[in-house]
């Protein structure tokens, strides 16, 4: 892996504002992702994972501090970033395709090429023969799938994840997370995911990073290890380490339910 | 993993499930029938034997010759053509308003907030208060009985689209933002489309509202229109004249009210 950083963080603050006062929800965030790594944010609730996505995809500026994507500070939206939400928003009165093609028309780049990569994403990953269903007749998983391609379609170098699991059962989570990390990889992309699910960071990710309760700081960062011959994240839940990742950032997580 | 049905064949059960559904379906139809007629019979019946005042309450056989005579001279399509005219014009005018309006309001915050009590106080005004005030600056005619329309049908639209667009979930508009979607895009590719359920039942609404406007109008400075005519029978105490036009108004009303049902299937074929 070449040790180019594509998204850095440097003493990244920010406050939300409402009647009731002033929220400090992150506070000196420092981080560096390197081109083709798999990040994996945790954190409990409430901690900013989320705001520190949105950061990154230039929907919100920071307080202090400063966001860089690709060596350039983050002025608003990019082409360069993929942002996969909790629910998969397939606009219901598009077709598949038609979905699937709404970034490129967004950022006006139909075209034949651009076309003929949008389908041969939806043949590679099966979604061939359902380009002009309707989204209301594909299960959830489906669906999710549908919206990581309608992410990669505008080919960005980062994807931002989040929470893109959580609204499924928990069987096509598993595989789907599985998919969603083969196709990242094949794809040669680089990835931050945001989720709850501690098992489910430590599967998919070449590093975890820890943040701490609400203003958020960055608690630890684990480089994720695990032996096994095959790199599907379901594999890789059954490598001797992953116990032991999953019990220290468990501890790390210090999670008191009162 | 896709959902669509089936194809095998039927099952005994089942065909006798789809079975009971048909008959269902039937006798509602049937009886829905039947209660029109039985009134009609009734009516017709009570005149007939002068149970009723057949002057007074006029009778479906008298509608009838009505009607014919009216097609007779042609004065039928004269009336139901400038009613409708006005109708239509006063429908699309409110609809396409309304819907700018709504589109402004949603746009800018700032001006939603400001005509918010506006809105409130107008909704709540009897718009047939208005009547008066509409002949005197617009005159008696055509344009004052669509002005009445509009009046009637507008406030309705512009609230019940309004509601629509902000009632588009947030996300959806994350979502597009997150392409780096312009203001503009995200009202043609998302809030727009996603309020085209709200929109049509509003215009559902709007056709029901704009047949009031324009009776209403027509009540008040017409020379020519089916309410036009139900007044005029009232004054000349021709009850077989007003009972016409309301048969009338029934009719012409209802198709198009379904002429807004049949668009709302044909352009919402992906709500299945």
């Amino acid at each position: 892996m070449n040790q180019q950083s594509i998204v850095a963080l440097d003493k990244v603050s920010l406050n939300y504002h409402s009647l009731e006062g002033e929220t400090p929800a992150l506070k000196g965030i420092c981080m560096n992702v390197f081109k083709g790594e798999f990040i994996g944010i945790v954190g409990p609730s409430g901690c900013g994972k989320t705001t520190i996505l949105s950061l990154i995809a230039g929907l919100m500026r920071p307080t202090s501090g400063q966001v860089f994507v690709e060596g350039r500070e983050v002025d608003g939206p990019s082409s360069e970033v993929g942002y996969m939400l909790q629910q998969d928003h397939l606009f219901e009165w598009r077709t598949i395709r038609q979905n699937v093609l709404l970034g490129l028309e967004i950022q006006d780049k139909l075209n034949k090429e651009s076309k003929e990569h949008t389908d041969h994403l939806l043949e590679t990953y099966g979604l061939a023969d359902f380009r002009n269903h309707y989204p209301q007749q594909l299960s959830g998983g489906m669906r999710q799938r549908v919206a990581l391609i309608r992410t990669l379609a505008v080919n960005p170098e980062v994807l931002l994840l989040d929470e893109p699991f959580s609204a499924l059962d928990y069987q096509t989570r598993l595989a789907l997370s599985d998919e969603v990390a083969n196709i990242i990889r094949k794809e040669q992309k680089t990835a931050l995911l945001v989720t709850h699910d501690i098992s489910e960071a430590i599967s998919m990710s070449d590093r975890v990073l820890v943040l701490s309760k609400r203003p958020g700081t960055i608690k630890s960062n684990h480089l994720i290890q695990l032996s096994g011959e095959n790199r599907s994240p379901v594999e890789l839940r059954k490598a001797p380490e992953f116990r032991e990742y999953f019990n220290t950032i468990w501890k790390e997580l210090d999670v008191h339910v009162s | 993993m896709s959902v669509n049905k089936q194809t095998k064949p039927d099952s005994q059960e089942h065909l006798a499930y789809l079975k009971k559904v048909k008959q269902k379906r039937i006798a509602v139809r049937i009886t829905q029938v039947a209660i029109l007629l039985i009134f009609l019979a009734l009516w017709e019946l009570a005149a007939q034997l002068k149970w009723i005042d057949a002057f007074i309450t006029s009778q479906p056989s008298r509608i009838w010759n009505t009607l014919v005579n009216l097609h007779d001279t042609g004065d039928l399509y004269m009336h139901v053509s400038v009613t409708l005219y006005e109708t239509v014009i006063g429908f699309t005018l409110g609809t396409l308003l309304g819907t700018t309006i709504a589109i402004i309001l949603w746009w800018s915050d700032f001006i939603s907030k400001v005509a918010d009590p506006y809105l409130v106080v107008l909704n709540s005004l009897p718009k047939v208060a208005l009547g008066p005030i509409i002949i005197v600056w617009i005159g008696a005619g055509t344009k004052a009985i669509i002005t009445m329309a509009l009046l009637v049908s507008i406030i309705v639209t512009v609230i019940g689209v309004l509601n629509g667009f902000l009632d588009v979930s947030p996300d959806k508009i994350k979502l597009l933002r997150t392409f780096g979607a312009s203001n503009i895009q995200v009202l043609t590719k998302v809030v727009l489309p996603a309020s085209i359920p709200t929109i049509i039942s509003a215009l559902k609404i709007n056709v029901g509202m704009s047949w009031v406007g324009v009776i209403v109008g027509e009540f008040l400075v017409s020379r020519a229109g089916l309410g036009y005519l139900a007044v005029y029978g009232g004054q000349v105490f021709q009850l077989d004249l007003v009972m016409t036009s309301v048969a009338i108004l029934l009719v012409s009303a209802t198709l198009m009210y379904q002429g807004v049902a049949w668009l709302e299937k044909r352009y919402l074929k992906w709500r299945l």
